[in-house]
């Protein structure tokens, strides 16, 4: 299973939402592969989820795609709900 | 072997990079797979932010030359990613020196005083980085001195500049736990400021109706390459036809030539963006294992987007009028003898969403507007302040783009101004 993180330049907020994903995946128990990158190349780039800020998400849900809205990239227990609600 | 050591391996700032990546795996245990692939991807990555720079550089010299015909004033794209890129050949050990011992200093800092930041935007590191280089460079230090120094400002304003706007930051938030690192904070706490004073809390950007459809702008290639296709047409519209297919296109039709540069620069933004999130993929969380293991309550300073969720609405508003007053600046700054900054999307969004948000907090819609306006004047006329500080160095037609790197770049070399 592969999570994408996104967001506008891909090297800011999704690095550390990464960090994060990975974190609450191994507290859930849950193991996939996790990366991260920028708006433009996650519409080329495969996954089975994309997750992000609500705004940027927003613009990869085209129907094709699963994607996770996250509000606060520090909240853990955030971030493990999402992940438990859509995984 | 010394020399080789000194000045092929150390002195290769994509190597350098690379062993400290090594480093931050080795130190945390990782897999020899991890250490392999993660050591190879940084070295890669500064690579890539190098190859983009050439990119970019040919388009950015044709802008440079059709504004001047043009408008016959200099005009000036600031983009950070550009410019840092482009300084490599002459900085680039600096850099990574600085970078690495001031991610140090704030380890230290956070460890031994009340300021427990510790500052993970890894792409603002580098670039603040880079200027404290270029400037301590341009007033005559070298070697070890410039590290030092250097290092020790990075080091401190990675923790000061959380610091000084987490007040607004835990309104925004509604708690302590995170922090924000990003160096635009001069323009956030302008920005804080003139929303307390001039607006009213009460009223929310959050009720107001805002088109959803500028989120697009949120696609960073997107706003550059927009930005740059109307500059550059607006731009050899003035220049002239003939001007621009005798002197720069080679015969090309003037706007096709237009488009296609813009274009370019675009992609080799792009191509540099991608070669510094391989850089700080492996740097970023080695930094941050590394601190959480020596600085208890350790406060994680995050990139400015974390903030965007809290008010959706604000960061449209901000946006706009901060571009609004990078608009207005660029006719204002001929007035003062000052360069023409071109406003880019991408820093009046970041900033000026930023700026917003933080004017929301403390004073509404009113402060969000006023506030943002007020970002947007400060990353209009400090760039082209900063310009002739870094005047000499190669840097033509681009300089850095958030408040504080001119800020400080300014700052610093009045200070060692009066030593010399």
């Amino acid at each position: 299973m592969k999570i994408l993180v996104v967001c506008g330049n891909g090297l800011g907020s999704s690095l550390i939402t990464e960090m994060n994903v990975k974190k609450a995946l191994g507290n859930l128990g849950i193991e996939a592969e996790v990366g991260h990158t920028d708006l433009a190349t996650s519409k080329t780039e495969s996954a089975d989820y994309y997750l992000g800020a609500p705004e940027i998400i927003e613009n990869l849900n085209d129907g094709t795609r699963k994607i996770i809205g996250v509000r606060n990239i520090f909240s853990l227990p955030e971030i493990e709900s999402a992940l438990k609600e859509n995984l | 072997m010394l020399d080789i050591i000194m000045k092929d391996i150390l002195g290769t700032p994509a190597i350098l990079v690379g062993l400290f990546a090594l480093l931050g795996l080795l130190l945390q245990k990782k897999s020899i797979s991890d250490i392999v692939s993660g050591t190879l991807k940084t070295i890669m990555g500064f690579i890539i932010l190098g190859a983009g720079a050439t990119v970019v550089s040919g388009s950015l010299d044709f802008f440079g030359k059709m504004f001047e015909k043009a408008f016959h004033i200099q005009g000036v794209v600031p983009n950070n990613e550009v410019i840092v890129a482009v300084a490599q050949n002459a900085f680039g050990t600096e850099t990574a020196l600085i970078m690495l011992i001031g991610m140090i200093v704030n380890i230290i800092l956070a460890r031994f005083t009340p300021f427990k930041y510790i500052f993970l935007t890894g792409h603002h590191t580098l670039f603040l980085s880079c200027l404290l280089a270029s400037v301590l460079s341009v007033s005559g230090l070298s070697g070890v001195a410039l590290v030092l120094v250097g290092s020790v400002i990075l080091g401190l304003w990675m923790v000061i500049s959380p610091a000084i706007i987490q007040p607004y930051v835990r309104q925004v938030t509604g708690s302590d736990d995170i922090a924000v690192g990003h160096f635009g904070s001069i323009g956030y706490l302008v920005s804080g400021f003139v929303g307390k004073h001039l607006g009213n809390k009460q009223k929310t950007t959050e009720e107001v109706k805002v088109p959803k459809s500028l989120g697009f702008l949120r696609d960073s290639s997107v706003a550059v390459a927009l930005t740059m296709a109307i500059m550059f047409f607006i731009v050899t519209l003035f220049a002239g036809q003939h001007f621009v297919e005798t002197k720069l296109s080679d015969g090309t039709n003037f706007i096709v030539f237009a488009i296609i540069q813009s274009i370019t620069f675009a992609g080799g933004v792009y191509i540099i963006l991608s070669g510094v999130r391989m850089v700080i993929a492996e740097i970023v969380p080695s930094f941050k294992g590394i601190a959480d293991k020596i600085v208890p309550n350790a406060k994680p300073a995050l990139d400015v987007p974390a903030v965007f969720p809290f008010a959706p609405n604000a960061v449209i508003i901000g946006f706009l009028s901060s571009f609004v007053a990078g608009l207005i600046s660029m006719a204002l700054l001929p007035l003062f003898g000052l360069a023409v900054i071109v406003p880019g999307l991408v820093p009046h969004f970041f900033t000026g969403a930023a700026a917003g948000v933080f004017g929301n907090a403390t004073g509404g819609r009113r402060g969000a507007i006023l506030g943002a306006f007020a970002n947007g004047l400060i990353i209009s006329f400090l760039p082209a302040l900063l310009l002739p500080v870094l005047a000499g160095l190669g840097f033509e037609n681009t300089t850095f783009g958030d408040a504080d790197f001119g800020f400080i770049g300014i700052i610093l070399s009045f200070i060692v101004k009066l030593f010399t």
